[in-house]
Order: C-alpha cells, then sequence, then structure tokens
C-alpha cells in the first residue's frame, strides 16, 4: 500500500543522497511550499464546495449543480472570477495597511500549518512545543483582521474588527486551557508525542468527562476564533453588511474568503489531533486484532476523516443557530466557558495525578 | 448633513445603515448615533420609495385605485385591497354577497398567515439563522400557490373589489387549503425547535426593544406591535368587519412590550388564522361572489373612513368625495409608518444587534411606509 | 442555589440547541424534502387562471369578438391600452364601428385584470405566459388583433 509516510522518506533519502545535506533541505523547503499552498487552494475549493452542499442540503436545497458534474466545479468558477475582478483600494483607505492585511491573515494560517501532522510521519515541522506554537501563531491573524478593519477607513469595517479582536482575544483563553489539559495527560507539547499516547485509544474515549467537556470548549472556542456563525460578529452580514472586509474585493476578498476556511481546516485538525488522536486509527487499548485491522485504513484517511467530521460539526452550526449578541459573546466566554474550563483543568491534573484514565 | 455623517461633537460615531442594507428589507435608511456598539440615536429618513399612491389614486376611478392599493404593503395586499372596497362599500351603501365576505376572509387570513410566515423567516435571518428562512417560504409556497389559483397572482392580486370579489373560487381551493393547514401543522415543531425555544433566539429577543403600553399607544403603534405591549388593537374585535363578529377567535396579547413579546403575539396569531380559516373552509355558502354594481362606480360627496387589520396592524382608508367618478383626496393611515416611528424610542440603549432584532419584530414593510 | 441555576442554563442551553440540530439534521439526511425547481429544464406548470399577459383569442377563420367599443381602454388604469376604430360597411350597407387595431403596452401592464373584466364580449382574456424579457423594449408594444382579422358573426 502506497502510504504517505512512505512517500516522504523516499523522497528524503533521495534527496539526500543525490544533493547532500545543505541543498537537500532546500529543495525540501520548496517542495514543502509549493505542497502547501497547493493544500491551501484545494482546500479552499472543497471546504467552500462543501459549506455549499451543506447549507443547502439543511435548507431543501440543491445547491451548487450546473458547473460541472453535481457543480464541483462551481468554486473554481467563483474563484476564476474573483481573480478576473479589479482589486478596489478605497480613496481614504490607508493604501499600505490595506493591501497587506489579507496576507497577514494568510499568512498566519499558512504558518499554523506547520507542526500539524497529517499522516503517520508526514509532518513538515515535529517542533518539540508544537501546540504552544498553535496556539501562539494562530492568534497573529487578529492582527491582520485589525488592520484591515482600520485601514478601510470604513465604521463598519472599524467595528467587525473591534468585535473580532474582543473576541478572539477572549476565546483563545478557553482554547488554551482546553490544550492544557491534553497537554496535562500526554506530559508533552510535541504534536507527536500526543498522538502517539493516544495507540491505545484517543483520549476523548480515555479521557471520561473531563476530556469530553474540554473537547466541547475548545469546539465552541475554534468556532468562535474562527469567526463562523453563531460567532461571526466580526462580519454580521445583517448587523456590519460584510464586517471587517467589507471594502475588499477580488483576490484580496478572496484571500480573507480562504483564510477562513483555512483556519476552520487547521482548527479542526488540532482538535482531531488532540482528541482523537490525529491520524491514529481507532484502537482499543487490549484488542490487539481489532487494532491490526483497523490499521488497514491509511492513517491519512484517518487523519482528514476526522478533521472533515469536525469541519462538518461547525458548519451544522453555521446553518442553525442564531447568532450571539457581542454582550452575549462574551458572557459566554467569561462566565461558562473560562470558569468551566479552568476547574475542568483541576479535574483533568487530578485524573492525571491519580492515573485515573485508561 | 455632511458632518452628521462623521462624528458629533460628543465623540459619537455616526453609521448610516441602507438604504442599501441587508436587513432594513427594503430601501429604508437609517442614520444611527453608536457610543461603541452602544446605539444611542435612531433617524429614519423616509422617502426611497415614494411613489404618490395617494396621489396618484386622485386620477383613478374607484374600481381603478384598488390595484395601486397591493403596492403599498405587499405582504397583506388582500387586505389592503379589502379596507379600500369596504371604504368604497360604505359610500355606496351596497350589501355584500355572504359568500363573498366568506372568501374575503378566508383571503384575508391566508394573507397574514403568508405575511407572518415571511416575517418569521426574515427575522431569523436578521438574528443570523438562515435556514428558517427556506423552511417558512417552503409553508409560503404553497399559500401563494393557492391565490395564484384563485386569484392569478403571487402577491399583487387586486382579486377583492368593490362590491365582493373579482371571480369565484377556483374548485380546488377548498381542498389545497386544507392539504396546506394538515402540511404547515404538522411542520409546526420544527419551528419551535429551530427558532421559538432556541436558547440564543430568546436571549436576543427577550427585553429587547422595550416598548410601554402608554408608548405605544402615543406612538400609535398597532397590531402586533402594540399587541405585544398589552395595547387591545385588533380591528377585527374592535370594530368587526365582514363576518368577523361571527367568528371563534382570540386577540393574541402579550404585555412584557418586548420583542419576545411581539414574536410570541405573530406566531399566535398565525395560530389564531389558521383556527379562522379551518372554521369557514367548510361553510363556505353558495351564491353570487359579487353585488351587482353600476358599471360607473360614483360616491356619494362627503368623508369615509374605515379600518382594517393588516398583517403590520390598523390600515386605515379616507376617502373624500365630491361626488364624481374618482375620489378628490384618499389617505391611508398606514401601520408601518406608525411602528417605525416608535424605533428610536425602542432601540436607544440597546446594541447594535438589538436594533437589527427590533426592526425585525416590528416588521417593517418599507413601501408601505412610504407609500 | 446559584449553583444549581448555573448548571441549568447550561442544560437548558445545550438541550435547546441539539434540538435546533436536529431539525437541520433530519433535513440534511432526507433528501426527497428537496423544494428546489429547477427551472429552465423543468418547466413550471401555472395556473390557468395566472395572469401574465392581456391576449386577444383568434378562431380558425381569423375572427375575434372585439366590438371596438373601448370599455376595456377606459377600465384599464395605466393607459396600456388603446383602441383605433375604423368604420365598416357592413352586409346591410350600415355603417358600423370595428377595431382597425388593438395597442396594448405589455410594459406598462399591471396585470389588474380589469380590462377583463370590463369587456363586455369577452373579447380579451389573460395568457398565462411569463416569460416576457425582450432585447428591444419596442417589442413590449403589441398589437392584439391579428392581421386581417374579422368580428365573429353575431356580436353586437
Ligand atoms: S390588465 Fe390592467 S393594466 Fe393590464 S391592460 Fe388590463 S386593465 Fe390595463
Ligand atoms: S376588447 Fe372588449 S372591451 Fe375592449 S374594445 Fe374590444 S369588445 Fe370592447
Amino acid at each position: 500500500m502506497i502510504s504517505l509516510e512512505g512517500l516522504t522518506t523516499l523522497l528524503q533519502t533521495w534527496l539526500q543522497n543525490t544533493l547532500g545535506e545543505p541543498w537537500a533541505f532546500a529543495a525540501e523547503s520548496v517542495i514543502v511550499g509549493i505542497a502547501a499552498i497547493t493544500l491551501f487552494a484545494f482546500l479552499g475549493l472543497a471546504l467552500v464546495y462543501m459549506e455549499r452542499k451543506v447549507a443547502a442540503l439543511m435548507q431543501i436545497r440543491l445547491g451548487p449543480n450546473r458547473v460541472g458534474p453535481k457543480g464541483i466545479f462551481q468554486t473554481s468558477a467563483d474563484t476564476l472570477k474573483l481573480v478576473m475582478k479589479e482589486g478596489l483600494t478605497p480613496d481614504g483607505a490607508d493604501k499600505f495597511l490595506f493591501n497587506l492585511a489579507p496576507f497577514m491573515v494568510m499568512i498566519a494560517a499558512m504558518l499554523v500549518l506547520a507542526p500539524i501532522a497529517f499522516a503517520r510521519n508526514f509532518q513538515i515541522w515535529d517542533l518539540s512545543i508544537g501546540v504552544l506554537y498553535v496556539a501562539a501563531v494562530s492568534s497573529v491573524a487578529v492582527i491582520g483582521i485589525l488592520m484591515a478593519g482600520w485601514s478601510s477607513n470604513n465604521k463598519y469595517s472599524l467595528l467587525g474588527a473591534m468585535r473580532s479582536a474582543a473576541q478572539i482575544v477572549s476565546y483563545e483563553l478557553s482554547a488554551g486551557l482546553s490544550i492544557l489539559a491534553i497537554v496535562i495527560l500526554t506530559g508533552s507539547l510535541r504534536i507527536s508525542d500526543i498522538i502517539n499516547s493516544q495507540a491505545d485509544g484517543w483520549w476523548i474515549i480515555k479521557g471520561h468527562l473531563p476530556v469530553l467537556i474540554a473537547f466541547i470548549v475548545f469546539l465552541i472556542a475554534v468556532t468562535a476564533e474562527t469567526n463562523r456563525a453563531p460567532f461571526d460578529l466580526a462580519e454580521a452580514e445583517s448587523e456590519l453588511t460584510a464586517g471587517f472586509h467589507t471594502e475588499y474585493s477580488g483576490m484580496k476578498f478572496a484571500l480573507f474568503f480562504l483564510a477562513e476556511y483555512i483556519n476552520i481546516f487547521i482548527g479542526c485538525a488540532i482538535n482531531a489531533t488532540l482528541f482523537f488522536g490525529g491520524w491514529m486509527p481507532f484502537h482499543i487499548g487490549g484488542w490487539d486484532s481489532f487494532n491490526h485491522v483497523m490499521d488497514f485504513i491509511p492513517s491519512s484517511i484517518w487523519f482528514f476523516g476526522k478533521t472533515m467530521f469536525l469541519i462538518f460539526l461547525i458548519m451544522w452550526f453555521r446553518w442553525t443557530f442564531p447568532r450571539l449578541r457581542v454582550d452575549q459573546l462574551l458572557n459566554l466566554e467569561w462566565k461558562y466557558l473560562l470558569p468551566i474550563s479552568m476547574v475542568n483543568l483541576l479535574l483533568v491534573t487530578f485524573m492525571a495525578i491519580m492515573g485515573w484514565h485508561l | 448633513m455632511l458632518e452628521e455623517l462623521g462624528t458629533n461633537d460628543q465623540g459619537d460615531m455616526i453609521i448610516n445603515i441602507g438604504p442599501q442594507h441587508p436587513s432594513t428589507h427594503g430601501v429604508l435608511h437609517l442614520v444611527i448615533t453608536l457610543n461603541g456598539e452602544t446605539v444611542k440615536k435612531v433617524e429614519p429618513h423616509l422617502g426611497y420609495i415614494h411613489r404618490s399612491i395617494e396621489k396618484m389614486c386622485e386620477s383613478l376611478s374607484y374600481r381603478q385605485f384598488i390595484y395601486v392599493t397591493s403596492r403599498m404593503d405587499y405582504l397583506s395586499s388582500h387586505i389592503n385591497n379589502h379596507g379600500c372596497a369596504l371604504c368604497v362599500e360604505k359610500g355606496l351603501q351596497i350589501e355584500i354577497p355572504a359568500r363573498a365576505q366568506v372568501i374575503r376572509v378566508l383571503m384575508d387570513e391566508l394573507t397574514r398567515l403568508a405575511s407572518h410566515l415571511l416575517w418569521w423567516g426574515a427575522l431569523a435571518m436578521d438574528l443570523g439563522a438562515f435556514t428558517p428562512f427556506f423552511y417558512s417560504f417552503r409553508e409560503r409556497e404553497m399559500i401563494n400557490e393557492l391565490m395564484e389559483d384563485t386569484c392569478g397572482a403571487r402577491l399583487t392580486m387586486n382579486y377583492i373589489v368593490p362590491g365582493g370579489v373579482m371571480m369565484d373560487l377556483h374548485p380546488d381551493f377548498q381542498r389545497k387549503v386544507k392539504e396546506f393547514l394538515r402540511l404547515f401543522k404538522s411542520k409546526i415543531h420544527e419551528y419551535d425547535d429551530l427558532v421559538t425555544g432556541n436558547i440564543i433566539f430568546q436571549n436576543r429577543t427577550k427585553g429587547v426593544g422595550y416598548i410601554s403600553r402608554e408608548d405605544a399607544i402615543s406612538y400609535g403603534c398597532t397590531g402586533p406591535t402594540g399587541r405585544g405591549s398589552g395595547l387591545s388593537c385588533d380591528i377585527r374585535k374592535l370594530y368587526p368587519y365582514e363576518i368577523y363578529d361571527q367568528l371563534q377567535f382570540d386577540e393574541v396579547i402579550e404585555t412584557d412590550g418586548d420583542s419576545w413579546a411581539r414574536y410570541k403575539v405573530r406566531v399566535g396569531e398565525m395560530m389564531q388564522s389558521m383556527r379562522i380559516i379551518e372554521q369557514l373552509i367548510d361553510n363556505i355558502p353558495e351564491g353570487e361572489f359579487q353585488a351587482k354594481t353600476k358599471a360607473v362606480l360614483k360616491l356619494p360627496k362627503g368623508d369615509f373612513y374605515t379600518r382594517v387589520e393588516t398583517a403590520r396592524g390598523e390600515l386605515g382608508v379616507y376617502i373624500v368625495s365630491e361626488g364624481g367618478s374618482t375620489p378628490y383626496r384618499i389617505k391611508f393611515r398606514s401601520p408601518g409608518f406608525s411602528n417605525l416611528s416608535a424605533l428610536d424610542h425602542m432601540s436607544r440603549g440597546g446594541k447594535i444587534g438589538d436594533l437589527m432584532a427590533t426592526m425585525g419584530t416590528l416588521d417593517l414593510v418599507i413601501p408601505d411606509i412610504d407609500r | 442555589m446559584f449553583i444549581k441555576e448555573y448548571f441549568k442554563t447550561i442544560y437548558l442551553t445545550v438541550s435547546s440547541l441539539l434540538k435546533g440540530m436536529k431539525t437541520t439534521g433530519y433535513y440534511f439526511t432526507h433528501q426527497k424534502e428537496i423544494i428546489t425547481e429547477q427551472y429552465p429544464e423543468v418547466r413550471p406548470v401555472l395556473a390557468e387562471r395566472f395572469k401574465g399577459e392581456v391576449i386577444m383569442p383568434h378562431n380558425e377563420a381569423n375572427e375575434h369578438s372585439c366590438t371596438g367599443c373601448q370599455a376595456c381602454e377606459i377600465a384599464c388604469p395605466n393607459g396600456t391600452i388603446k383602441i383605433v376604430t375604423k368604420n365598416e360597411i357592413n352586409a346591410e350597407g350600415k355603417k358600423k364601428k370595428a377595431i382597425d387595431t388593438f395597442v396594448y403596452h405589455l410594459e406598462l401592464c399591471t396585470m389588474c385584470n380589469l380590462c377583463v373584466v370590463a369587456c363586455p364580449s369577452d373579447a380579451i382574456i389573460m395568457a398565462n405566459n411569463y416569460e416576457h424579457s425582450v432585447f428591444d423594449r419596442r417589442e413590449f408594444t403589441k398589437v392584439l388583433n391579428n392581421p386581417g382579422s374579422k368580428i365573429m358573426e353575431g356580436i353586437e
């Protein structure tokens, strides 16, 4: 069976044999860069298509069905349209920041990709502080959003950016605390360690109620951090027309749009890694023959399957719930999620000390 | 005016909402003063869709002017037509056949139901939930099809005319109405699960956009807006027209005065409308659908005023006649205009999101306000 | 007490949200509920009374029943109909009014049906076609009586 793992080792040995150490590293960097961008483009198209289909089915509609079979080329056509469109910069805008902002958001999204393990041994950079890195870099995106909102010289944008900043900064806290729950159980910040610790069962199963709570808190926090409904206050179209990206058009708008979906993907990938074992197949401690059967499904399929399931959950939220108001949003964080995750962290620590988890 | 569009001297931000904005449902222009997220003042600017319907009516005959009124509150066009027809009939002092009366009431209530269904979906959309919109439109579509069968149009019907109704009911009408009622009843629980019972929705509307009974009276709020504040103002009960005094239905009144109360009033009204339709649908009397009228209608000299309960509140039709075949002056008292005037009072001190919720529960139809 | 309230709120929140998700989830999994109409491929069947356009039906002998009485022109609230009449000599040698052209401005018509109701000889009816868009707005001005058409026998 061809697995991604075999591919990478093959490539690495071949490159090192032919080019030597420093050049091989450079070549790998280029390959990784190209691969990341391709992945982004593909993910963007696929996720937008998926969102539209999910929305349509929930809304008793058919969704895109004209361009290509079942409309699968609809999103490509839309992107093409956006590329062809003129990228307007408003007169009163701060031109430099205005044009920089979409790239900031996009780069922040790209950087988080580094420590994510897509399959067994298929990871760009397995750094020792993986989850910390993720938590830190993912909050850089808010700078891009603030930049966009401020530089547009548009009051809707400014309001949207302010809302977004308040929201992302607060929800980082509970997201961080939920990540900590897993870090405590694993005893490591390294992504590969976290995944390997789930070889005898995913944390969501091994960790009992506290981990389940941490998972739900993290899911809510991810939804909020990516500005998705019901937390899409930053771009609440019935209040602020389009929020922080009101003034953007053409490709710059597309970058924001893409970054939103990439962020969802990354959020769900981290979620899957922490609580569902990333690429780790469904294992139950002790059932060796069962575990062996599960191993036949390639690890990349496990990873993408879990991630897609979580993305579907987030889409499901979006197409069901009304939007929260800005003060309710902060109430939810500071009065419910934060205290709950603090107490939960205590529970998890206690559980880890007593060794009650499986 | 220009400096108003920037920031005022207290450092408050002034924002234009509309004339093109997703939640004003038409070309309403609100200039709102914001302190952070808090709304300090709301100033509606009207006139973007003013078509001077009242003036137009002065040059149209008493048969002709009714079609224009479908274009005022296009969501309750039957009821607008009804009000005008009643006013003309009052002047002519003609009796309407029993069949026509029943048909008119049936159409009114179906329109009310359709209008409230649309409002329900649009309110959910204002609050950020898109899916309910499609569910309510599915049901509304059935009503529209019923209307299309009988009246030949879906929105601007011109079906209720002086003397009765323009055409007889379609033979399929009764069967289709019953089918609709059955289907609608089987879907109501979805409405509750998706919106009414949803905790986010309740939090978004409870305590938002409060208006007291006294204020509602002084602003002239009618319809569900007034009834949400505990003001009994259902024209169908207070000044019954047609056969409303013989029907069993309740006036839905809530006393909280907030958006949630208005929501509950409208949902309750949908149930009452269904109750009325159920009472009538099997008891449509046989007979003429139109009284015999002269070819050219001439109202005697004098003023005539009638009022009807549209889906948004009280619609008053005031005709001044000089005895000719066209009215000397026509004035419509539209419910939306008075309800909108209370918006500033309701939304002060709330957040921007509250303003949208309040506007959604006022159920504004802009052509009705501007005319 | 406070703690109890707190957890009750959480419970109510979660259960109400799950209920909502159940509804959308039901439609997601039950695709037979889809109500989309695939318009250009599947033509909708319109109600027979649908008011799409005023037409004047002619029989096989190219005869219509319009007497040229202009009742419809008077009934129309916005000047959509213009009737040009001519004098015809009939079989008995008497002069009689008849239509020359029945001009109908589709772009002005509001489909109010008043003309159809006003017509004493049921010469015009509403057709239920709905695809009216044209490239040149002059095409909206239509002549409803066919060229060379005559009034039917026996219609006064
Ligand atoms: S339908 Fe109404 S607007 Fe159209 S031609 Fe007839 S009377 Fe005039
Ligand atoms: S269409 Fe009818 S109303 Fe009009 S001129 Fe002919 S006969 Fe008279």
